[in-house]
């Protein structure tokens, strides 16, 4: 079973973030630069004369494509590195995944998203 | 009397000239820093157009509205049509040592600003057509007579002994009260209030700003229109007030916050905006007080401006008109004929009677500057249409308007 974490982080976390994950064997994932607001709705910028609020924060959305029995460890991974404690940390959501087809080989499913070095592969997990 | 051509101030105002020339690039990068990333271009444009625009205009007969001989104080006559007689000799009135036609051409570079700074009023909604016509017009109809009224020999409000050293009421109080009309008439920009509109190039602003300073030392210290004393005295004032606005600015700001870029080079402009009409006629002493007071004048208009719901949008009105109105009431307090024996003793020096000389040529400016052109923004509004449609404003003006985009 194939899942997808989207995590959406602080602009400033991305490195930490990718290096945790490159840690524990996540190998594949994709960035976009986004921006929004959550429950904080913004922050005060300095502006001519006084603050005003902005509502559109940048963000990052990390997106992952992997097996099921390695979500735990990923979400853990992205809490430590991505966390602060202040208003703005971001959110991780989960999602199930139909199908992934990888376009050179035209393997499916979890074959598609293992790559040589990755979290399985080190956990000596035999490929099903 | 003879007159002769001295090349030491021949030289000082051919680089004045240039000076001031590069004000208006400088103020097209200051105000499009600020506007959405959409309307750049626009912006940059509505600015620089005017090299070209009143580079003509000037030439054909706005300098000749300005200064050819006195027609019962309100206008210059024909004489100078295509700047004819306009050359080499000095003119008895204007820079005795200097040529004519660098007079006319130093001249020329602030008819060309003047205009470009009223464009911070009605930026990212302007129907470009409109605004040319617009401007044409207003160069003829206000900006040539006010010059006239105020530098031209024979113009009344010179007669009167108004104290306008560079510009505070012919360019400044001109553009910041033609500024608040305008976008009286045109009102807010779509979505003004309800979210924030953001400068999206903050480092453009800044570099516009340090052009702004550099070429304001050719605005100021050119106008004595000679290398001399009052020419130096001038500069100091110019960088004295600026200076001082800068830093009031940024503590202002950082009381409500932090002390913000964009606030600090804000507050410089306004202490450069306010120094102009007496630059050449007050003590660089007199000037930190200029540039001190006039920071929180503009700082809290902005407020103002900003509570009453008005999309003025780059504050042409708050920035220019009310540090410059400021400077001009300043002029009377502070003008000592001991930095300059041409001009006057203002309230400090003894002389209350400044005071009320320079009051009548605020008032005067204002009134006709908003009065005309509230009128005739009014009359292009209900005509031809001030504004581009809807669905072009949401595009940006860089492609509706111009078919380009700034950064692809």
């Amino acid at each position: 079973m194939l899942k997808k974490i989207e995590a959406i982080i602080r602009e400033d976390k991305v490195g930490d973030v990718k290096d945790a994950l490159r840690d524990i064997g996540i190998v594949g994932l994709n960035i976009f630069e986004i921006r929004g607001h959550g429950r904080q709705g913004g922050i005060k910028l300095a502006g001519r004369s006084g603050t005003y609020q902005v509502d559109m924060l940048p963000k990052i959305q990390v997106n992952i494509i992997l097996s099921e029995h390695n979500l735990e460890d990923t979400i853990e991974a992205i809490l430590t590195a991505a966390y602060t404690g202040a208003s703005g940390d971001g959110l991780i959501f989960v999602y199930p995944v139909e199908e992934a087809i990888r376009i050179r080989t035209r393997e499916r499913g979890q074959e598609a998203v293992m790559y040589p070095g990755d979290i399985d592969e080190r956990k000596g997990q035999v490929r099903t | 009397m003879p007159v002769s051509i001295n090349s030491g101030d021949t030289a000082w105002i051919l680089v004045c000239c240039s000076l001031v020339l590069m004000m208006t690039p400088g103020l097209a990068c200051f105000y499009g820093g600020m506007v959405r990333r959409k309307n750049i271009l626009s912006t940059l444009t509505l600015s620089i157009v005017f090299m070209a625009l009143i580079g003509v205009q000037w030439v054909a007969y706005g300098y000749s509205l300005a200064f050819g001989d006195d027609i019962a104080g309100v206008v210059g006559g024909l004489n100078f049509l295509g700047l004819a007689g306009v050359g080499a000799a000095p003119h008895p009135d204007y820079g005795k040592t200097i040529p004519h036609g660098l007079f006319a051409a130093f001249q020329m570079m602030f008819a060309v600003i003047t205009p470009a700074l009223i464009t911070g009023a009605f930026v990212e909604r302007v129907r470009f057509k409109s605004f040319l016509l617009f401007s044409l017009i207003w160069a003829t109809l206000v900006y040539d007579p006010l010059c006239h009224w105020v530098w031209g020999k024979g113009g009344w409000l010179g007669s009167l002994g108004v104290l306008d050293f560079a510009g505070g009421t012919v360019v400044h109080i001109a553009a910041g009260f033609s500024a608040l009309a305008f976008a009286l008439v045109i009102g807010p920009r779509k979505g003004f209030g309800k979210s924030p509109m953001e400068p999206h190039n903050i480092p453009l602003t800044v570099l516009g700003t340090g052009l702004l300073w550099v070429g304001w030392f050719g605005f100021n210290a050119g106008s004595a229109l000679a290398a001399n004393g009052v020419a130096v005295n001038a500069l100091l004032t110019t960088n004295t007030s600026a200076a001082a606005a800068g830093l009031v600015w940024m503590v202002l700001s950082w009381l409500d916050g932090r002390p913000s870029t964009l606030g600090i080079a804000t507050g410089m402009v306004v202490g450069l905006a306010a120094v102009t009409p007496a630059s050449g006629f007050i003590t660089p002493l007199a000037a930190l007080v200029v540039g001190a007071v006039a920071a929180p004048l503009s700082y809290y208009a902005i407020r103002f401006r900003d509570r009453r719901g008005l999309d003025e949008s780059l504050d042409v009105w708050a920035c220019h008109g009310i540090a410059s109105t400021w400077g001009m009431i300043a002029t009377g307090l502070f003008a000592t004929v001991e930095v300059n024996s041409v001009g006057a003793n203002g309230l400090f020096a003894g002389n209350p009677g400044l005071l009320g000389v320079q009051l009548v040529g605020i008032l005067v400016t204002m009134a006709f500057c908003f009065g005309v052109t509230f009128g005739l923004a009014k009359v292009l509004d209900l005509s031809i249409g001030l504004r581009v449609t809807g669905m072009e404003e949401e595009v940006g003006l860089d492609i509706s308007s111009h078919g380009e985009r700034a950064y692809s």
